[in-house]
């Protein structure tokens, strides 16, 4: 059974395919979306997606959105997303950057989790960038 | 009388001048198929997150405790106008429209008593209000060396107004720029930003299902979340229709030039004729006069 799983930023749809299971980092923790799931919405912290479809698994890194599910869909509203795969060091690199910079002016606490947050993920996955 | 080599100097110009319009002309209409793509393809994330702000807004029945983005400082005092124009000219009325709107604003408001202040995004709109309000303009932002809007520029426009708000700068936010109707009509709009104005819940087909959702964290986090990003998304909205009705005016200023170039070409050249055959007729006048007297 699958659902129909959206990826949307606010420059245009970047997903948009039907999908068995969808693991989502939410803020209070991660949550898996199957077909069928209750009416739900999220706010996102910045972390991957893992999307599975068929046999194949997708991974995704966010950087915070939100997540609305309901019985026959999944849309998650997110400002950046990158595929995990199309990932290599340098562009690691330069999103470890920005984080750092952002850690750095963050003024208030929620700010600051979100960056460090959002460097642990990178670290990661700077670690084993293709480990599926 | 201008000589005949004048007029034809005169003809080569005004061809000269309608290849000009008519390549920008073309320019526009391709820039204008990207820009209208542009703002179709970021029409969902706006959609959804309306709905989402409908459907949670209705569900946040306490307003104390929420966002000042939302329920604003509690005064009306002063008015901060975001005023979006294009970078170039040569686009008809397009900025002078939008620079008249906000400029009639201002008026309203300063005779009511408020404080005005005036935040420009684009160089355009600027340089026209600059000769009459230049004392409240309290910043600019230009994007003259961005081809396509993405997101990130609409996120820094909207750091410097949350900046702004924090900082007690103004009560009110209103962002002005142009509606992208069609090729033809570009309608100069007002739109509220702070405090945001909650869309209407829409009836949804499923609307049992929304109304039991469960939220995490709270409804009202949600809510402040989605305010703050929501504030992005108007601006980024603002700055794709701004720049699919620029080149929209751009196209029709450029088509009606290019029409009138043609007009004009006509009537030289009409002219041109007549005074070349009538330079004929007086040389051989004078040819068969000076015959006759011999």
């Amino acid at each position: 059974m699958s659902f129909k799983f959206e990826l949307v930023s606010p420059e245009r749809i970047l997903v948009s395919e039907d999908v068995d299971q969808v693991v989502l980092p939410g803020t209070e923790g991660d949550f898996a979306v199957l077909v069928g799931h209750a009416p739900f919405v999220s706010t996102l912290r910045p972390g991957v997606l893992d999307v599975t479809s068929g046999g194949t698994r997708k991974r995704l890194l966010v950087k915070g959105g939100f997540a609305e599910v309901d019985p026959a869909r999944l849309t998650v509203l997110a400002e950046q997303a990158f595929d995990v795969a199309d990932l290599d060091a340098a562009k690691i690199g330069r999103e470890l950057e920005a984080a750092e910079a952002e850690l750095a002016a963050a003024k208030d606490d929620e700010a600051r989790l979100r960056a460090s947050t959002l460097i642990e993920q990178l670290k990661s996955l700077q670690g084993a960038p293709r480990a599926h | 009388m201008a000589s005949l080599k004048d007029m034809r100097n005169r003809i080569a110009s005004v061809k000269a001048t309608r290849k000009i319009t008519k390549a920008m002309q073309m320019v526009a209409a391709a820039k204008l198929r990207r820009a209208q793509e542009a703002a179709q393809a970021a029409r969902p994330y706006a959609q959804r997150m309306d709905q989402m702000m409908a459907s949670i807004g209705s569900r946040v029945t306490s307003r104390d405790g929420v966002s000042p983005l939302l329920v604003g400082t509690g005064k009306d005092d002063v008015h901060l106008l975001v005023v979006m124009t294009a970078e170039r000219g040569l686009c008809g009325g397009f900025n002078s429209n939008i620079a008249k709107l906000a400029r009639q604003d201002a008026q309203r408001l300063m005779r009511e008593g408020k404080t005005v202040k005036i935040f420009t995004v684009g160089r355009k709109g600027a340089d026209n209000l600059r000769r009459d309000l230049n004392r409240i303009i309290i910043d600019r932002m230009d994007f003259r060396a961005i081809k396509q809007m993405r997101y990130s520029e609409a996120e820094l426009v909207t750091k410097k107004i949350v900046d702004m708000f924090e900082a007690g700068d103004f009560d009110v936010a209103t962002l002005y720029f142009s509606e992208f109707k069609s090729v033809i009509a570009q309608k100069p709009t007002a739109l509220q930003l702070i405090p945001a104005k909650i869309p209407e819940a829409k009836a949804v087909s499923d609307g049992k299902a929304e109304a039991s959702a469960e939220f995490e964290p709270s409804e009202e986090s949600i809510l402040a979340d989605l305010l703050a990003r929501n504030l992005t998304t108007q601006v980024f909205r603002g700055l794709l229709e701004n720049a699919a009705s620029e080149q929209g005016a751009r196209m029709s200023a450029m088509d009606n030039a290019t029409r009138n170039a043609g007009d004009m070409i006509n009537k030289l050249t009409i002219k041109y004729n007549r005074q070349r055959q009538a330079n004929i007729t007086k040389e051989l006048i004078e040819i068969i006069s000076g015959a006759e007297a011999l």
